[in-house]
């Protein structure tokens, strides 16, 4: 196993064992913002080594997933789950939209196996954080309301993972690899270290969201371990589609398979406020979010290569 | 002797609504207001700062009598129902009284 996942098995069991080891918030903002830069740049660099007219269809279909697949998991969870209208709203916003740390875990995943990725996948992480938010307004609200879109798309189009993320893109875009190198040491030579501690942290805010578990019961749980497969699945399949690496087609697997626990909490909490943040969070955060890293991402690499395999 | 009583309106309540908060504040009439972050437990569990969306802060208002009748309906009317909010009030004396 990566070594970086025994960092959150670390804050895991410090929290739930009421340690007091916590990082400040502030270390906690940088951790994230270097992760959002690396991950940024990355791609950006990549990006202007490559054809992008190529990547303009892929762009499209990504899009349409990321609208899609809130609208998936909508219905199911009112016709199955025991949700109101706003809380399975809520809930098909977080699944829709992605998890920055998730992807970061399987970038790390792959690096381990020397397995490459296409390098617009960090843009496919900026483009389906977005639409599965606006869906799941619309479907705790529906269209015709007094709901403040121009304060709420500020929100969400301006939030921290999106400046970040498309900041990185332009900067590593335009500056190249060769005028990226000296920021190098800092960005990707210490990337896994950055991560390592980040999961620390997400340890032990998982922990604080596992209490809350024991409160809301089963159906939250349940739903945080079996949708991740099944909507990993949409992704490896569409990545396929379009022809993308293994690794890319893992990547696409992950981002779709994961569920947002920043933007998506803080537009809901602003949009639809009946909803119970803390259900869609644990959810999230305390069930899907440990279940990606430990068996999600293996998984969505092996039905990567096993569609890359049987379909040549 | 000009009178030199007001209101203190103390509001404790999610991160998250700071910006929005005080906007409505000024436009409600406040002439200023004092965020600090908080940390604390109540109806809604222990809410410890540990990251953004468990973060509380505490705003302060203080203003005069009329002002402080308009904020406190205004929150109630719009978000004791959903969101984390506690409010209350206490009588202050101030030191220059035309600024507030």
């Amino acid at each position: 196993m990566d070594p970086v996942i025994w960092f959150f098995v670390l804050g895991l069991v410090a929290g739930l064992a009421k340690s007091d080891l916590r990082l400040p918030p502030a270390v906690y903002d940088l951790l994230s913002t270097l992760l959002l830069i690396t991950i940024g740049l990355k791609g950006g660099v990549e990006l202007a080594r490559s054809d992008v007219a190529g990547v303009l269809p892929q762009a499209a279909g990504v899009l349409a997933i990321g609208f899609a697949l809130p609208l998936l998991v909508f219905p199911l969870l009112r016709a199955v789950g025991p949700f109101g209208r706003a809380d399975a709203a809520s809930l098909a916003a977080h699944y829709g939209s992605v998890s920055v740390a998730t992807f970061a875990v399987g970038v790390s995943f792959l690096a381990e196996r020397n397995v490459a990725y296409d390098s617009q996948l960090p843009l496919f992480l900026v483009l389906l954080e977005v639409p599965a938010i606006v869906v799941g307004i619309l479907l705790a609200r529906g269209l015709r309301s007094g709901q403040r879109w121009g304060k709420l798309l500020h929100e969400i189009f301006l939030g921290k993972s999106i400046v970040l993320l498309v900041g990185g893109l332009g900067i590593g875009w335009a500056a190249g690899a060769e005028g990226i190198a000296p920021l190098e040491p800092l960005f990707f030579d210490l990337f896994k270290g950055v991560l390592a501690l980040f999961l620390l942290e997400m340890g032990l805010i998982a922990a604080s969201q596992a209490q809350v578990l024991r409160d809301k019961g089963l159906a939250v749980a349940v739903f945080g371990i079996l949708a991740p497969v099944p909507l990993g699945a949409v992704g490896a399949v569409a990545g396929w589609l379009m022809g993308l690496s293994v690794g890319g087609t893992t990547l696409l697997a992950v981002l779709t398979g994961s569920a947002s626990y920043i933007a998506a909490p803080a537009a809901m909490r602003i949009a639809v406020p009946e909803a119970n943040p803390s259900l869609s969070l644990t959810a999230s955060l305390g069930v899907t979010f440990p279940f990606n890293i430990f068996a999600g991402i293996p998984i969505y690499y092996s039905i990567a290569t096993a569609l890359h395999q049987w379909g040549g | 002797m000009p009178d030199d009583s007001r209101r203190l309106i103390t509001i404790v309540t999610e991160a998250i609504l700071e910006v929005e908060l005080c906007e409505i504040l000024e436009r409600l009439g406040a002439t200023g207001y004092t965020v600090t972050n908080a940390r604390g437990s109540g109806h809604r569990g222990i809410r410890d700062a540990g990251w953004s969306s468990s973060s509380n802060v505490r705003v302060e208002v203080v203003c005069n009598e009329e002002v402080a009748q308009r904020i406190t309906n205004h929150l109630r009317d719009n978000y004791y129902d959903d969101y984390a909010m506690i409010l209350f009030e206490s009588d202050v004396r101030v030191l220059r009284p035309e600024k507030f």
